[in-house]
């Protein structure tokens, strides 16, 4: 039971806004210890699994494309874009870009887009365009909210999208589950069954979408 | 063969340059600290695997030192400014969104046509990491494409990264630190516990209830493990597949498939899952850290209670 003791610390440490690298770090030598490893033994550990992890940081090096075209006026010119599309709202914006971020993870591009590469440079401020086209009187916390809901919906749409690919990590992980456990079954098999979710995943959060262009004009006319 | 190597030197190299950048930046306010903790990813990237694992370890705790003492802050940017931004958005028009499909195209070319080029019987790209390694080359290409294109000075592209990542701040490596805290967990045997006191508290005779244990397990110890990769064979083993598998006869496939969905609905509620919920907001300079997982929890628990009544309605037919 001890070693759940690393838990605790996670939780407390999140719920107290300490820094979260040092919550992690004492969490490990938290549960490391309890278990009975000594410390020199935990902080190896920690050592071995952050360098075979590296590739989880790896994908910034993305970082000095999207800078560059930020500095050459890429999202002065999404905003732009979104201003001379008529009818286009904060809500069918992210409505559109969670079927197409659905539709092309289910097909196993997940990497095409996320956070760094479409959401800060394209999506978040034609969201927040829209929203100021709406309402030219919308606050920086309304703002805040709208950017926060873009990278809500690309999270939606790549998580609720890409079980239904079959060759995705969490199918190939659940068929190794299984057959260790005597149960053959086949990708397809298991992919099929992310489709009622995929498309329960359309409609709560499209709604939430759309609902987010009613409030928005309601607190508009409201001004 | 080209494989993680290539990709881990590529972005030791753009660490190092944030390092340099960071130590060349007169006016930064935690000019030494930044650098150094610029460095030592750079180190990490470059000859991680010639540190052993002690050494490896020590990095990571300075890494955090300098982090949570408050060493590493944003420097002073060297990039345009709104009316430069507007003139280029102007003269260059919808252009500017070619290069920005760079990357993903060659992503999604890479991963598709990288698999059968081999030199003398040998896979040029290693299969396994076609994905990454695409990535990589799509950066650099599109670096070069930018460059001869717009002409910037020479330094941009890493000032420009410098200017993202400082934004980004200590978030950076948040993700990759809870991977290895996975792994500490895993060592101390977390998972075993949990799936041992989820696996007592069943109770009898109702296969709502059961179904309804097993994807709150798999939700809730994946809002305490950050990933449902971690939470699915502890709550599998504990509560899938001896009741509702063997015991209630449900179908496997049906309760895996879904029961991992139920686990993605708690990565949308954790500060744990730090790639997708923390990072974000950083990138998006949202005030509240907590501000994406905000939107997302009116989302995430009306589809954890779908799944349960999917599981429960489909896997005992």
């Amino acid at each position: 039971m001890w070693p759940l003791l690393g838990i605790a610390v996670v939780v407390v440490g999140f719920a107290l806004r300490f820094n979260p690298l040092v919550v992690i770090i004492t969490a490990a030598l938290t549960s490391g210890i309890a278990a009975g490893l000594d410390l020199p033994a935990v902080i190896a550990a920690l050592g071995k699994a952050f360098n075979t992890n590296r590739y989880v940081s790896a994908p910034w090096i993305i970082l000095p494309v999207i800078g560059l075209l930020e500095r050459a006026g890429l999202r002065e010119r999404a905003r732009t874009v979104i201003a001379g599309v008529a009818g286009a709202t904060t809500g069918r914006l992210l409505l559109a870009y969670l079927l197409l971020r659905q539709l092309t993870a289910a097909l196993g591009l997940t990497g095409i887009a996320g956070h760094a590469q479409t959401v800060r440079p394209l999506l978040a401020p034609m969201a927040e365009a829209a929203a100021a086209a709406a309402d030219p009187a919308i606050t920086d916390e309304d703002r805040q909210k709208v950017r926060a809901l873009a990278a809500a919906t690309d999270n939606v749409g790549v998580f609720f999208g890409e079980d239904i690919f079959l060759a995705v990590a969490s199918i190939l992980l659940i068929k190794g589950f299984l057959e260790t456990s005597g149960i053959i079954v086949s990708p397809l098999q298991l992919s099929v069954w992310a489709i009622p979710t995929a498309i329960a995943a359309f409609l709560v959060h499209g709604f939430r979408l759309l609902r987010h262009d009613r409030l928005a004009r309601r607190k508009a006319v409201a001004k | 063969m080209i494989g993680l190597a290539f990709l881990y030197t590529v972005a030791g190299l753009l660490f190092a340059g944030w390092a340099l950048l960071t130590l060349a930046d007169r006016r930064h306010p935690k000019r030494i600290g930044s650098a150094a903790f610029w460095g030592l990813l750079a180190l990490s990237f470059l000859a991680g695997d010639a540190l052993g694992d002690l050494g490896n370890g020590l990095l990571v705790l300075a890494l955090v030192a300098i982090a949570g003492t408050g060493q590493l802050a944003r420097g002073s940017e060297s990039t345009t400014d709104n009316a430069d931004r507007a003139a280029s958005a102007r003269h260059h028009g919808n252009r500017l969104f070619l290069p920005a499909l760079i990357v993903p195209a060659t992503a999604l070319i890479g991963t598709f046509a990288f698999k059968g080029i081999t030199i003398a019987g040998v896979p040029l790209f290693d299969p396994k990491q076609l994905t990454l390694v695409s990535l990589a080359l799509g950066v650099i290409i599109a670096i070069a494409v930018l460059m001869l294109w717009l002409r910037p000075p020479l330094a941009a592209p890493i000032e420009e990264g410098r200017r993202l990542v400082d934004a980004i701040g200590w978030a950076i490596i948040l993700p990759q630190l809870l991977a290895s805290l996975g792994a500490v967990f895993a060592l101390a045997g977390i998972g075993g516990i949990i799936g041992g006191l989820a696996g007592t508290i069943i109770p009898e005779g109702s296969r709502f209830l059961a179904v309804l244990v097993f994807t709150l397990g798999m939700a809730g110890f994946t809002i305490i493990m950050g990933n449902a990769f971690a939470a699915f064979p502890v709550m599998m083993a504990a509560v899938g597949l001896p009741v509702l598998v063997v015991k209630l006869a449900g179908d496997p496939a049906i309760v895996a498939a879904i029961g991992m969905l139920a686990g993605f609905c708690g990565t949308l509620l954790t500060p744990m899952a730090a790639n997708f919920n923390i990072v974000p907001a950083a990138l998006l300079e949202l005030d509240d850290r907590n501000a994406v997982i905000k939107a997302q929890v009116a989302t995430a628990l009306p589809l954890l209670a779908i799944n349960t009544l999917l599981i429960w309605g489909l896997a005992f037919r």
